[in-house]
């Protein structure tokens, strides 16, 4: 089993749905999230392009987080997804220096958090909460070992990318171009 | 081995006249204790309320706490530059100075320990680092060698301390009884034979060896926290060699503040003169020519290349908005230093004294310069943040507490100098000796 997402950056409008959603599900503290919407722009007046991107960790399969952390606190779980064990982890911020995606971020309570792909509801047979709440539809989410799943089929038929790929993480979150 | 004779009896007296608690001495350590209080009150409001009481946030998660780690172990490289580097090379000018060089590594190492404490945001887990520790993070090996170089530096502050002991313990009416006790116990017996001495010269001899190694994996591996991400400004394969030689400067400048302090305060001018100071002032030089080197190396490269991540880095420290405090470092911090260090006017002890300290600042800026500019550049756009996100500011908090780190080094270097020889007794002693043996023999 190998989870992944893919965000249709055509079809995303912006709106941070999944930013609030992903706040209430995780109970993420007030003036942190663990993901978040960027626009970015390129080109000149009047030749502009803007792409807009829900981001979040990207669960690589080579993370420089997990291979830097001196407890183990960050480790892979089922389906490849990074996780956090809050009550190893003794907050010293190597993980989030060696993010290139700047997906982690230091708890209130002094241990690191980030996305989870939402495991709890996972367990549950259901979507992440960012997934299930998005108005256009533009997130996917699957087995990427699975061809039929809904982040399979969309990969198949659609150009897409990763971010920063030259840093060598193999990343797991795909944007539909 | 050591004559009782007038020469031994002198230089002992010289030496130990300050030792021991004058009111003076009180006076300076409550001044200090009442600092160190007011961070510790910081810390615990710290300890209260977690890390958002620092100015590091999503962004920026390694600041001041951090830069001022990697300046606490760069300083207690000295001791291995000074007594294993000089001494096994046979430079016999460190003699005298070499114990205040060990005083200067063992305070260091030992606060440095703690420093990475306060970063932690669950400080109640460092448990865990033993427990769970993983040999493949960075992490680890820092705290393996952080310890190892601590325990050696300390045996080596130790070991030639020994004969001293013995020699004082007899000379020392002006002392508190629990000193005198003190030195009675830590003299384990010492008398004074060809073999005690044979035994600890060897000892000494190993630790100088091996701490050699060990002093340059404490740095390499502290280097190796920022080299091993990916982060621009830090993704360099020269990090290792870059921040050893940088530690040689900061060290060097900490000694010679440290024989400024001791040769007055403890009129200690017969031992460390005019001309340890001149050495001093050229060792600076060296060190700083190299350092200058590493510093070319490590900005010239990626400038020359301009490669899309570098340039905005690159931008912010030449002429955005680091540049004020990038420059002051490199030329108050490096290359004003060296030229006017090169001229002998300048390498007598007040001019060394000041341009010591002025480098010694450079060089705890120089660490922030560092780490700070690189977490604020991260690969992707950082939008619909709050300003606190964006750019990193301390608070007084965490000024309060990187304070209290020092202050507490300072503590630790005035007890040592202050409770034991700072100038090792026997090794002037057999100095003395061999001189007059030698205008005999003419």
């Amino acid at each position: 089993m190998r989870y992944a997402m893919a965000i249709d950056t055509k079809k995303c409008v912006g709106c941070s749905d999944c930013v609030v959603a992903c706040q209430a599900e995780n109970n993420v503290p007030i003036g942190f999230c663990r993901d978040w919407v960027v626009e970015v722009t390129d080109g000149t007046y009047p030749e502009l392009e803007l792409e807009n991107r829900s981001e979040r960790c990207n669960h690589c399969e080579n993370s420089p987080c997990v291979r830097c952390c001196p407890t183990g606190a960050s480790h892979y779980a089922e389906g490849g997804i990074v996780l956090v064990t809050e009550d190893k982890c003794i907050g010293c911020s190597a993980c989030i220096t060696s993010c290139p995606y700047d997906a982690r971020y230091v708890h209130p309570k002094g241990y690191v958090d980030k996305c989870t792909f939402c495991v709890q509801r996972l367990k549950n047979g259901l979507k992440p909460a960012c997934v299930s709440v998005c108005p256009t539809k533009c997130m996917y989410f699957g087995d990427l070992e699975d061809p039929n799943s809904d982040v399979s089929k969309v990969l198949k038929t659609r150009k897409h990318k990763t971010l920063i790929p030259e840093a060598g993480t193999k990343p797991h979150l795909y944007f539909l171009i | 081995m050591i004559k009782e004779n007038e020469n031994l009896e002198r230089i002992a007296k010289e030496i130990m006249r300050p030792v021991g608690l004058s009111k003076n001495f009180i006076l300076w350590m409550s001044f200090l204790g009442v600092i160190l209080a007011a961070s510790l009150v910081a810390y615990a409001i710290q300890l209260q309320n977690g890390l958002t009481v620092t100015g590091m946030r999503d962004y920026v998660s390694w600041g001041m706490y951090i830069a001022n780690f990697v300046f606490f172990v760069a300083t207690s490289l000295v001791g291995m530059l000074i007594t294993s580097v000089l001494g096994l090379t046979g430079i016999s000018w460190i003699k005298p100075i070499g114990r205040i060089a060990e005083i200067i590594a063992v305070a260091f190492a030992a606060v440095a320990g703690l420093v990475i404490v306060s970063d932690m945001g669950r400080p109640d887990r460092l448990i865990n680092v033993f427990m769970y520790g993983r040999i493949q993070s960075p992490i680890i090996w820092d705290v393996t060698v952080v310890i190892t170089y601590l325990t050696l530096s300390t045996l080596l502050y130790f070991l030639p301390l020994i004969p001293d002991l013995a020699i004082a313990k007899t000379r020392m009416d002006h002392c508190p009884v629990w000193l005198q006790k003190l030195y009675e116990i830590l003299s384990v017996k010492w008398g004074h034979t060809t073999e005690q001495y044979k035994i600890m010269l060897k000892s000494v001899r190993i630790l100088m060896v091996v701490i050699v190694p060990t002093a340059f994996a404490i740095h390499t591996v502290t280097s190796w926290l920022f080299a091993s991400t990916l982060r621009v400004g830090w993704d360099s394969t020269i990090f290792g060699p870059y921040f050893l030689t940088g530690a040689f400067v900061a060290g060097s400048a900490a000694v010679v503040i440290a024989m400024y302090v001791f040769r007055s305060s403890y009129k200690l001018e017969k031992y460390i003169t005019a001309f340890h100071f001149d050495k001093m002032g050229k060792l600076l030089v060296l060190t700083m020519l190299v350092y200058l080197y590493f510093n070319i190396n490590e900005y010239l490269v990626p400038a020359y290349k301009m490669k899309a991540a570098d340039a905005k880095h690159l931008h912010e420290l030449f002429v955005g908005s680091h540049a004020f405090l990038f420059w002051s470092v490199q030329l108050c911090g490096l290359i004003i230093p060296i030229i006017l260090l090169i001229f002998k006017p300048f390498r007598k002890p007040v001019p060394m004294l000041i341009l010591s300290i002025v480098i010694l600042i450079g060089a705890w800026f120089k660490r922030l310069i560092i780490v700070v500019p690189t977490m604020e550049e991260p690969f992707l756009p950082k939008q619909h943040v709050p300003h606190e996100f964006m750019v990193y500011t301390p608070t007084v908090i965490e000024s309060m507490i990187t304070i209290g780190t020092i202050v507490m080094a300072i503590m630790i270097i005035s007890i040592l100098s202050k409770l034991f020889p700072v100038i090792p007794i026997w090794e002037m002693a057999e100095e003395a000796e061999n001189e007059s043996e030698h205008k005999l023999n003419e």
